[in-house]
This record gives C-alpha cells, structure tokens and sequence, in this order.
C-alpha cells in the first residue's frame, strides 16, 4: 500500500470519508433531537466539502454547482426546518435512548463490513481515486436504514432517511464523479419537497396520538382505553 | 554500544520514575490557575511522596499479607511497563522484550493487585471501588487493544519502538485510521488513569469514587507507591499517546545532542498534554458511573471505525 503517493487534496478527501460514516454512527447514538439534527447539519457540510474536493481535482465545473446546492440545502436548510418544526411540536428538549445502544452499533459496523465486501468487485475495477468511498457511501446509506429501524421518533426517522440520501450523493460523486446537473436538482426538490410532507406529517402525527413515537401507532385505540 | 543502549533504558527507568511526579504535579497547578486559585506548586507531589515515605505504615487488623505485598506489586509491574514505551530514544533493550500487548498485560496485573487489596480489608469501600475498576478496565481493554491493532496493521508491528520508528521514516501522510486510533486511544486513557469524566482523582466524596476508594486504607510508604504508580501510569500513558502519534524530535541514534533534542521535545510535549488535559478536566463534568460504559463503548466504536477506515480507505489505494 502506497498511501504516501497518493496527492494531499485526495487524502483529505479520504478523512473527510471516515469523518462522514463516524456522524453516521454519531447520528443513530444521538440522545438528543436538537443535536441529531446538528450532527445531520454536519454531515451535509462534509458531504458538500467531499464534492468540492471531487471538482478541484477531476475539474467538472458542475460539481461545484451540485457542492453548493448540497451545502445550502443540507446544511442550512433542511436542518432549518427540522430545528423549526422541533420548536414550534415544543420538542427542544425531548430525549430518546435506544433501547440496546451497544447492540444497535455492533449492527452498524457489521453493515459497514458487509457493504465493504459487496463493492470489492467495483474497487478491484480500478475506476478513479473515490472508488474507495463507495463502500463509505454504501454504509452510511445502510446506517441510515437502520437508524430508521431502531428509533421511534419520527423526526430521528426522518434524519435517518436524509442520510441516507447523504449516502446516495456520496456514492453518485465517488463512483462516477457525480450526477448530471439536472437528475441532482430533481433528486435536491425531491428532498425538500419530502421534507415539506414530513413536517405535515409530524403535526398530524401529533395530532392524534400526542406523541412522535411511531411505536405508539401500532396500539389499537380502543385497547389503550382499557 | 550493548552497555550503552542498557544504560540508556536504565537512565529512562529512572527518568520514568523522576517525571512522574513532576507531570501531575505540573497538571494541579495549570488546573489550579484555570480555576483561579493560588494552587500548590509545581514540586508538591514530590514533598507529598518524602512525607508519606517517611510516615509510619499503619496496618488494618484484618489485612493479610497480599495487602502489605500489592503496593510493591503495582510500582513494579507499572514501572516495567514503563520502561517498555520509548521515552527519549527508540533505541530500546527492553522494547525488543515487551511489545504492546505484553505492556497491557502487566497494566492488568497491577490493576489486578490493586483491586484484591482493595477489597482484602474488607471495608465497604474497598470492594466497591474494585468492583468499579474493573468495570471500567473491562471496558476499557478491548478498546485499547482494537485501536493497537489498528496501528499494528499499518506499521505491520506491535513493538513500541518499531511503531514510533515507522512514524519517523514515513513522510507525513494524513491517515483516518490513525485519527480514530488517537481518539479512542485518548479515551482509554482517561479512563484507565481515572480522570475526568470517568473518576476525579482530587476528591474523596464516597459515591463517585473509584480509584481513591481502592487505596483508602492504605497509609505511609504504602500509600506513597500506590500514588506515585498511579502518576506513572498517566506518564506512560502520556508519552504512549505523544510518542506514538507524534513521534517528532525522539532520539533515533545514541548521541548526546540527539537524546538531548528528545528530552526537550518530550518536555514540549507533556507540558502542551498537561495544559490540554487541565483545560479538558476544568470544562468537563465527571459522569454518572453508569455512563462510563457508553463513553467506553464510543472508544470501542472509534477502534473498530480505525481498523475498518484502514481496510476500506488505506488499503485499496
């Protein structure tokens, strides 16, 4: 292994990797809500310094575009709204622990090991310098799944469908220097619009079981009277 | 040459031994300044330690001989385990004999003596703090040893002075294993040497106590090992962190001048460690016990994500 020939912009880019599957892990073990969407607002940012790195060294004008675009929708924007929708639904400080914290890592990490191995066949092809992230990529959208599984907040729900669709963009601009301009401002209204039905979502959640707690939707009402 | 690389690790035994209490002590007072407070000074845990040698060791009735024997025990086991982290020269006769994994060991075996004379009196206090400590180390240990591996793997070595070498002939290369390992690894150490947030080492209040529970019925010159062995392990464990991941300025031959360079950058070193962790120990707030094993866990985490970074991004490169 000769990491030492490899340029400085690229083993920045590397860190910045790891630095995003680490949030991953951050994001499932968050406690809080209001710092989960901090940690979801961070992921964005490094996902938009990935891409730009991408555009420095490939030299594709329109992935500073899409680095942009990334960078104010997910890091200022989407994060924005949750913060928003977490005050006005009064749940600043609602907290939530998983119920085996330990448990719920040591799947993360066997998800990360078994993305690495399905994308060998793709590392082995020797595409371009990213190609080593598309596992990182893979993983963080596999996390995001299982951050939707082991919580039952909703809003925690929703950050884990976001980072998966972190996931996505990253494993677009690593394994092909990314999405053309137009796919990825569909793929960007896509998430805002979601995110837009989401928020009407946790009202009406709210509204008729007084929780965000997904669990509580699968009691029969009639038997909770008992 | 033989008889100079054995005097030279005999001169870092005892420079071992010397810092040790300089480094806490040095620690107090930054910490003392942050607070705003006068503080002892510096050279205090030297007085304390020619104070306690000089008392006279007094003996519960029910202690056995394993609690007169633990205190000898514990200085020598950590001090062995000392002599085999690279202080001022990778040049080491007794880093060839023990590599990191043998350096666990031998801190376990002195946690091991530590607790049994913990709860050999048979006070309350003994047994909980041991049953504490060994919670925590418990924890503790698979993570250290993760992140090592995670080194280990890319130095293809576990022996110190191998592993500092690697570091020194390598260009500077950013690695994101290495990044991990130093985070979990600096987490082990706070909680091995029971510092903020897992113990606080300044006070005696009975709930939260771990280690200060453990060497309560301790007096004299056994009381005075037992601290100055608790002051070595955050040397060594100090020096195990700036040696390895920041290995510039450690002797590489046997001169003068070079062993000279090293003791100075080393002194650089642990003095920016010390202003680190005082400032680390003043914002912080000791945790609940029973989060102890999510904040060790997180070390753990941070090993695994090292080694796996190391697979995934370092390897296919």
């Amino acid at each position: 292994m000769n990491l030492e020939l490899v340029p400085m912009l690229q083993q920045i880019m590397l860190v910045l990797a790891s630095m995003v599957l680490l949030i991953s892990f951050i994001l499932m073990d968050q406690v809080r809500l209001v710092a989960a969407i901090h940690t979801f607002a961070w992921q964005g940012a490094l996902i938009a310094a990935i891409t730009t790195i991408v555009a420095i060294s490939e030299g594709h004008m329109h992935l500073y575009f899409s680095a942009l675009l990334t960078f104010t929708l997910k890091a200022l924007l989407i994060p924005w709204m949750l913060h928003r929708q977490v005050r006005k639904l009064e749940l600043d400080h609602e907290k939530e622990a998983l119920e085996h914290p330990v448990i719920a890592s040591m799947i993360a990490v066997a998800l990360v090991i078994f993305s690495y191995w399905l994308v060998l066949p793709i590392v082995q092809q020797e595409l371009i310098f990213t190609r080593n992230v598309v596992a990182i990529s893979l993983a963080v959208v596999l996390i995001g799944f299982l951050i939707m599984v082991v919580r039952k907040q909703a809003i925690a729900q929703v950050l884990g469908f976001m980072s998966m669709e972190n996931g996505l963009f990253l494993a677009a601009v690593s394994a092909t220097s990314g999405m053309p301009l137009i796919i990825e401002l569909g793929v960007a209204f896509d998430v805002l619009v979601a995110m837009v039905l989401f928020g009407i979502f946790f009202f009406q959640i709210r509204e008729s079981i007084e929780s965000l707690d997904v669990d509580r939707l699968n009691h029969l009402s009639e038997s909770e009277k008992e | 040459m033989n008889l100079q690389i054995s005097l030279l690790a005999l001169v870092q035994l005892v420079l071992y031994a010397l810092l040790a209490p300089l480094v806490a002590g040095w620690i107090h007072w930054v910490k003392a300044k942050l607070q705003n407070r006068c503080g002892a000074r510096i050279f205090q845990p030297y007085r304390d330690l020619y104070k306690l040698f000089n008392k006279e060791a007094r003996m519960a009735h029910t202690a056995s001989q394993l609690f007169r024997a633990s205190p000898y025990i514990v200085f020598t086991a950590t001090l062995l385990a000392a002599s085999a982290v690279p202080l001022l020269s990778i040049n080491l006769p007794t880093a060839a004999i023990a590599d990191i994994i043998a350096i666990a060991g031998l801190l376990a075996l002195s946690r091991f003596f530590l607790a049994l004379a913990g709860m050999d009196v048979g006070t309350a206090f003994g047994g909980m703090g041991a049953s504490r400590e060994m919670l925590v180390s418990a924890l503790a240990e698979p993570a250290m040893l993760v992140a090592v591996f995670t080194l280990a793997m890319t130095a293809h070595t576990t022996n110190l002075a191998s592993l500092v070498g690697f570091q020194l002939t390598e260009t500077f290369v950013l690695r994101p294993s290495f990044m991990f390992a130093l985070a979990a690894l600096v987490l082990v150490a706070i909680a091995e040497t029971g510092r903020i947030p897992v113990d606080n080492p300044s006070t005696h209040l009975e709930l939260t106590m771990i280690h200060e529970a453990m060497i309560l019925e301790y007096s004299g010159r056994h009381l005075a090992l037992m601290e100055w062995a608790a002051q070595l392990k955050l040397l060594l464990y100090g020096t195990l962190l700036t040696n390895v991941f920041f290995p510039w300025g450690i002797a590489q031959d046997l001169s003068l001048t070079s062993l000279a360079i090293g003791l100075l950058s080393l002194i650089a070193k642990l003095l920016l460690l010390g202003i680190i962790l005082a400032i680390s120990e003043t914002v912080l707030a000791k945790m609940r016990l029973f989060r102890t094993p999510a904040f060790l866990n997180l070390a753990l985490l941070l090993g695994l994500l090292g080694m796996l970074s190391h697979v995934i991004l370092e390897i296919g490169v």
